[in-house]
């Protein structure tokens, strides 16, 4: 395992280092990072989050001392394969549609006896403080890589998540009268050199939604989609979008059903 | 005694026609659905530095944009926005409207102002890059907006082209309702004289935008 993580981080720091000298001229510096891009994909260290969120997954934790093995995802208890793909759905145990970062909140509440405060706690992890949920979304997502995005609006509280997450998608708010819609809109727009995907068509939706999470390598962590949708918020100018809110359950609702029928391809790497 | 019920139940699919074509009569209307998702959308932010609750009580702009759902609003509703916006315009007390080009060339590289995670102190941008092409040297430019290069050279160098310069980023939703772009000086994002000053960058004969 050791030397497998070795070869991923050598792999990345060739990949900079191939990547370094952007030379700028409009074309040629698309090209060049398309090209960064495509090495980024020799190695990913998302392999050490996906590792460690197994370790962790089965490992007997929380006040009742149980692994989170017996967690049912959606397809019974401790069925990881292929969830992801799935989610979010109503669970009739909660009474409620749930993501996948809020379906694993439960489940440290129901079996491993946590608080939900403390089940909640530092989602999002930095240098100095790794984030269980993170590595446990790495591992949990990497078990659907190649199956087919389904997401179903059965029950009407599904179908209700998708009209709220779709209205979520075009409120327009804050000091800068930005939404989702703003830079998520349109086809073939970018921000600065940034390209922005259509989350309004198909093939947009398909494309952002089945490559998250992701490693980030600007910021050295892997950050799972309840992460982008906080970050989008942030620099909307909007506040701060609560974890596993409802709000933020609606909207992942919307984006991933409008993925149907692509292949789940994630924990990623972007720049 | 056949034809009386079906003529009700005629009746009543002409009057309940778009629920019933829907195929789900029970669904709930855009209104209800809009306040709903509203209602949840502000139970689900919390404030962080600058950025109160606040921030999510909408205006009657947003509103009405938020309704059209990216495409564009109706006439009446356009030129409702776009008057009402107009009227709000506060033009410079001095009657101009060029500013220095070079600082506006800096307020249109500046991504920093107004995020929760920026200082609350400043600085505080226009970030006209993330959007619009403006110079030739600048090649790290964004696509949602139109480019700008030439914008004084190709219009004229003419006080109306400045005082629509000027009335666009103070208040971008009195010339084109629902528009992407910030309402700058409406908002107060932008000061008077930052606002000068980028309408320099793009009026200036000498700013790199008219090279």
């Amino acid at each position: 395992m050791h030397r497998i993580h070795q070869g991923v981080l050598r792999g990345v720091a060739l990949a900079l280092a191939l990547a370094a000298p952007v030379v700028l001229g409009q074309g040629s510096t698309v090209d060049e990072i398309a090209k960064y891009r495509a090495a980024l994909q020799d190695g990913n260290p998302a392999e050490l989050w996906e590792a460690r969120g197994e370790d962790l997954w089965k490992q007997k934790r929380g006040p009742k001392n149980v692994s989170l093995e017996r967690c049912d995802l959606g397809l019974g208890p401790g069925v990881v394969k292929g969830a992801y793909a799935q989610l979010p759905k109503y669970f009739a145990d909660a009474d409620r549609v749930m993501d996948l970062e809020t379906r694993i909140v439960w489940c440290m509440v129901t079996l491993q006896g946590y608080t939900e405060a403390d089940a909640k706690k530092g989602p999002f992890g930095n240098p100095d403080r790794k984030s269980d949920m993170e590595a446990y979304v790495a591992y949990v997502t990497s078990q659907s890589r190649g199956t087919r995005m389904n997401v179903a609006l059965d029950h009407p509280k599904e179908q209700e998540a998708y009209r709220l997450g779709e209205k979520m998608f075009y409120f327009r708010g804050g000091t800068h009268d930005f939404a989702c819609a703003t830079c998520h809109g349109e086809d073939a727009k970018r921000i600065r050199l940034q390209d922005l995907p259509n989350l309004t068509k198909t093939d947009g939706a398909q494309k952002a939604y089945t490559t998250w999470p992701a490693y980030r390598v600007s910021q050295g962590e892997l950050r799972t989609f309840q992460w982008r949708l906080n970050d989008c918020f942030r620099q909307q100018r909007f506040p701060e979008l609560l974890f596993a809110s409802d709000g933020s359950i609606a909207l992942t609702m919307f984006l991933a059903r409008n993925a149907n029928g692509a292949a789940f391809d994630a924990p990623a790497i972007k720049r | 005694m056949q034809r009386r019920p079906s003529t009700i139940i005629l009746l009543a699919a002409v009057l309940a026609g778009p629920a019933i074509l829907l195929g789900c009569a029970t669904a709930p209307s855009d209104a209800e659905t809009t306040a709903k998702a509203t209602a949840v959308l502000k139970a689900s932010f919390r404030e962080q530095g600058q950025a109160k609750l606040d921030r999510l009580v909408q205006d009657d702009t947003q509103k009405a944009c938020s309704e059209s759902a990216g495409k564009a609003p109706p006439n009446d509703v356009a030129e409702r926005i776009e008057k009402a916006n107009f009227a709000s315009i506060k033009w410079p007390a001095d009657g101009k409207y060029l500013g220095d080009w070079k600082n506006g060339e800096k307020i249109a590289q500046e991504g920093r102002g107004m995020q929760y995670s920026d200082d609350p102190k400043g600085p505080v941008g226009a970030n006209c890059y993330a959007c619009h092409q403006l110079t030739r040297e600048e090649l790290s430019y964004g696509t949602i907006g139109p480019p700008l290069y030439q914008f004084g050279k190709s219009r004229g160098y003419t006080d109306d082209v400045r005082k629509y310069a000027y009335g666009k980023l103070y208040n971008a939703e009195a010339y084109s309702a629902c528009t992407n772009m910030p309402r700058f000086g409406h908002m107060g994002i932008l000061t008077e004289q930052q606002i000068k000053d980028v309408v320099a960058l793009l009026m200036d004969p000498q700013s790199p935008v008219n090279k």
